[in-house]
């Protein structure tokens, strides 16, 4: 064998090995790698109790209710379960209802005590134009349900 | 293949598209950067500052870009002992980590107003991360030797182990559930991007793409010119 | 509101753009001086080497 061939088999076989050893170390630490849990997820006490953990989903339309001061309650919904937050803080620009929303606390009582929310968006991007006009011919909720059933929406878990 | 490893006749090739790769890039950054700040609209959802996508996502395709091409280069010229393919993945690396860097400041300075965070743990962000620190070992280990060849040859084997973070970047925001949205324009069934903003996207890519060509070439003829110093001072030396 | 203003979104849309222009260009910059620096320093050698050549040319030619 040529030493040209020889260092291509060294590589080939190399780069064999390695991909097969990351995936075993992906799919050995797949559950660790999550960033939130859904609600459902916790709901069924999936997670850890009384730990910090961050649950991710979308804020329930209707569910936002302004307390005093900066303190604000909302539901964080996957339309299976729904886990009531409060909060009291700044906001990030996105955090609106029907949106993705990550929120990082613990469980008390069944109300998630957050201390930090963060926005998730979505892939989508358009001119608001475009989104009111998706928006009056009906489409709209066409489209938000083909990505949640794609699971690229937040409250769908992951698999 | 060993006909366009010849240092001399790259020089003279390289030479003659310099230019008209500065060209194209100073071109297209204009046009892009008109279309990015002027001619688009804005996000429905984020309003102006979705302005930071046109150069934030062309600066991370071309950090995955640049990372292949390094990893290829380095294929190339661990098998095949070729010397230009050797000088490209050396070229290649301090422009891919520069972009790399900019996909994270301009990721963090949207991720601020709209996630509220200027950074998370997520597997996007996180194996970005390491993407970045895999181009500084590059850079580190090719001077770590006092004979360039070894250098070149030790962080060759590094950027062919580092390969396997390109796929876990490209796929993590589907494989986990993360903070970062998924990919929008590079998907199966096709970009979920108005074509008014995929416009400017893709006129700054372009431009970040002929910027690349043109940085690597000025730099692989820096590296050959560094070469003959190198040989003409043995020689000198020698008498 | 005005172009520079950006929504609201200035702090952080121009740093955006600024960082990237100042990269890129620092980049393009030390890649083009290396590159002019070297040529010299090789022409130099060259010369010195033909001057040396010529030189020891004429020492064995007496």
């Amino acid at each position: 064998m040529r030493p040209k061939h020889k260092r291509l088999v060294f590589v080939g076989i190399g780069l064999g090995l390695l991909g097969f050893a990351a995936v075993l170390v992906l799919s050995a630490i797949r559950e660790s790698v999550v960033f939130f849990h859904s609600p459902t997820e916790v709901a069924e006490q999936r997670t850890a109790v009384d730990r910090r953990m961050r649950l991710g989903g979308l804020v329930e339309n209707g569910s936002i209710e302004r307390g005093q001061g900066a303190q604000i309650r909302f539901r964080v919904t996957d339309f299976a379960n729904a886990i009531p937050v409060t909060y009291t803080g700044v906001l990030p620009d996105l955090f609106r209802e029907g949106q993705g929303v990550v929120v990082e606390g613990h469980l008390r009582d069944g109300v998630f005590i957050a201390d930090q929310v963060l926005a998730k968006h979505d892939e989508n991007y358009m001119p608001p134009e475009v989104a009111d006009a998706l928006k009056k011919s009906g489409q709209w909720q066409h489209m938000k349900e083909s990505m949640q059933q794609a699971g690229q929406m937040p409250g769908k878990g992951t698999p | 293949m060993h006909k366009y490893a010849n240092p001399t006749l790259f020089l003279r090739v390289s030479a003659l598209l310099v230019p008209w790769l500065a060209a194209a890039t100073l071109l297209l950054l204009t046009a892009g950067l008109y279309l990015a700040l002027l001619a688009s609209p804005p996000d429905y959802q984020q309003g102006e500052s979705v302005r930071i996508m046109y150069v934030h996502v062309p600066a991370a395709w071309m950090a995955l870009f640049c990372y292949t091409s390094m990893a290829t280069a380095s294929a190339i010229g661990l098998i095949w002992r070729h010397p230009i393919a050797e000088l490209t993945a050396k070229a290649t690396a301090p422009i891919g980590a520069s972009f790399t860097f900019l996909a994270l400041l301009t990721g963090s300075l949207w991720g601020k107003p709209m996630w509220g965070a200027w950074w998370v743990w997520d597997a996007r962000l996180t194996s970005v991360l390491i993407l970045f620190f895999l181009y500084l070992g590059y850079m580190a280990l090719e001077n770590a030797f006092d004979d360039p060849v070894r250098g070149n040859r030790a962080a060759a084997i590094l950027a062919l182990v580092g390969i396997v973070n390109v796929p876990i970047i490209k796929f993590s925001v589907d494989w986990w559930n993360t903070l970062h949205q998924p990919a929008s324009v590079v998907r199966l069934d096709g970009p979920a991007i108005h074509p008014s903003m995929l416009a400017p996207l893709l006129v700054m890519a372009a431009a970040f793409t002929c910027y690349y060509l043109w940085v690597v070439l000025l730099r692989v003829q820096s590296e050959i010119i560094a070469g003959k110093i190198r040989g003409l001072r043995l020689r000198q030396a020698h008498g | 509101m005005s172009f520079v203003e950006m929504g609201g979104y200035a702090a952080y849309v121009w740093p955006a753009f600024g960082a990237t222009a100042v990269v890129l260009t620092v980049l393009v910059a030390t890649s083009l001086r290396s590159l002019r620096v070297r040529k010299q320093i090789l022409e130099g050698l060259q010369r010195d080497g033909e001057a040396g050549r010529v030189a020891c040319g004429r020492k064995s030619a007496t």
